[in-house]
């Protein structure tokens, strides 16, 4: 029952996408993947069992409500609200939101790994970097389109980067292959997630004002691939079909946008600072 | 080689769950006409909050006998993945409200 609910919810969000990419469609398709999103959450609350079979109980169904009520209602007013022209800085924003959601999660799951499990581990790892990136990055494109942040282009900041990035994945790295229990590796998880977030910074920063869209894009690519990553962790399907299919478009979806405006990813990505960072994944 | 197969054994499901929802990403948004690039990022975009569930089975499973600072980050993300899901459709469905508008 929770599986064909789903597989269904995951239907709805590719025939959403189809349907969004054709002018006379869209909008219903937006609401088709809206539903499937509802459906993905009345399922989960209903129907979630976690590994003792223990389903959700009802206090906590009371806070969940409370949380989604505001973070609804806050979502909505601002989303209807805004002006016409502030609406890429909003979306940057919500991107934000989604991905420093994952990062959250990742973080708060990753007490509950075992020791030397790998793979539970890295996936972890994976959604918490991936997640912090495309928060703190999302951050600053919303800062740059609403006049809020600047761009600074310094030719040192292409090694720091550098520097940054290489770290970033050390970390990552002796994180996985240890050995250790995780309530021994907290200073290196919280450690992971700073330096994640100032590359996510960095990484943005320099990368000219006009050129965000195709940005935003690309940190949209990163949300989903960090929501299908955290989807591994509970091995829930709706996460990793609707995570990795945002994570493909995404990315398509930000080659589209490069080649619309005659230029290269690369060239937009390492034009501005001069290496490292499309090779986040 | 042979860790390769076991590792591919192991995981077959998801692995195929992986390469064909990348392709369906793919085949489903390559004729998109660039008009609609802003709001099919904006509704992918709201499909990426998909981590909303992971808040709601995060929250659902915390232990409410006590106050931590788990529980208030588990509320944080639950919140902010909602954001995300609602904000997400609602600006995508404003952009497209605009658009008609526009064809009119």
């Amino acid at each position: 029952m929770l599986e064909l609910s789903y597989l269904i919810a995951a239907l709805l969000f590719v025939f959403g996408l189809k349907l969004l990419s054709h002018p006379e469609t869209a909008r219903r398709g937006n609401l088709w993947a809206a539903g499937g999103m509802g459906l993905a959450m009345i399922t989960t609350l209903l129907l979630h069992k976690n590994s003792a079979g223990e389903g959700i109980s009802i206090t906590n169904i009371w806070i969940i409500l409370c949380a989604i009520g505001v973070g609804a209602a806050i979502g909505w007013m601002v989303a209807r609200k805004v002006k016409m022209t502030a609406m890429p800085q909003l979306v940057s924003l919500y991107n934000a939101t989604g991905g420093g959601a994952s990062m959250l999660v990742a973080l708060l799951e990753y007490p509950a790994a075992m020791a030397g499990d790998i793979q539970s581990i890295l996936v972890t790892v994976l959604g918490l970097i991936i997640g912090a990136v495309a928060f703190s990055g999302s951050l600053i494109a919303f800062g740059k389109l609403d006049g809020r942040v600047g761009d600074i282009m310094k030719p040192f900041m292409t090694y720091i980067n550098l520097v940054l990035m290489v770290s970033t994945l050390a970390l990552a790295v002796f994180i996985v292959i240890s050995p250790n229990p995780p309530s021994e590796m907290m200073w290196a998880i919280y450690g992971l997630t700073a330096l994640s977030l100032i590359y996510g910074v960095m990484f943005v920063m320099p990368i000219g004002g006009a050129d965000m869209p195709v940005v935003i894009s690309l940190l949209n690519s990163f949300t989903g691939i960090a929501a299908a990553m955290a989807g591994f962790i509970y091995n829930n399907q709706a996460m990793i079909l609707g995570g990795i299919l945002v994570g493909a478009a995404g990315m398509i979806l930000t080659l589209l946008m490069c080649k619309a405006m005659n230029r290269s990813l690369i060239n937009v990505i390492i034009g501005a600072f001069g290496g490292g960072g499309a090779a986040l994944d | 080689m042979e860790q390769f197969l076991t590792f591919f054994f192991e995981y077959k499901e998801a692995i195929f769950i992986i390469a064909l929802s990348i392709f369906v990403g793919i085949e489903v948004i390559s004729n998109v006409p660039a008009v609609l690039h802003t709001p099919l990022m904006s509704g992918a975009n709201a499909i990426s909050g998909v981590i909303i569930i992971g808040g709601i089975i995060l929250v659902g499973h915390a232990d409410l006998s006590k106050f931590s600072l788990d529980l208030v980050l588990g509320i944080l993300a639950l919140i902010f993945g909602t954001l995300n899901v609602v904000g997400g459709f609602a600006v995508t469905d404003r952009m497209l409200e605009m658009f008609k508008k526009k064809k009119k």
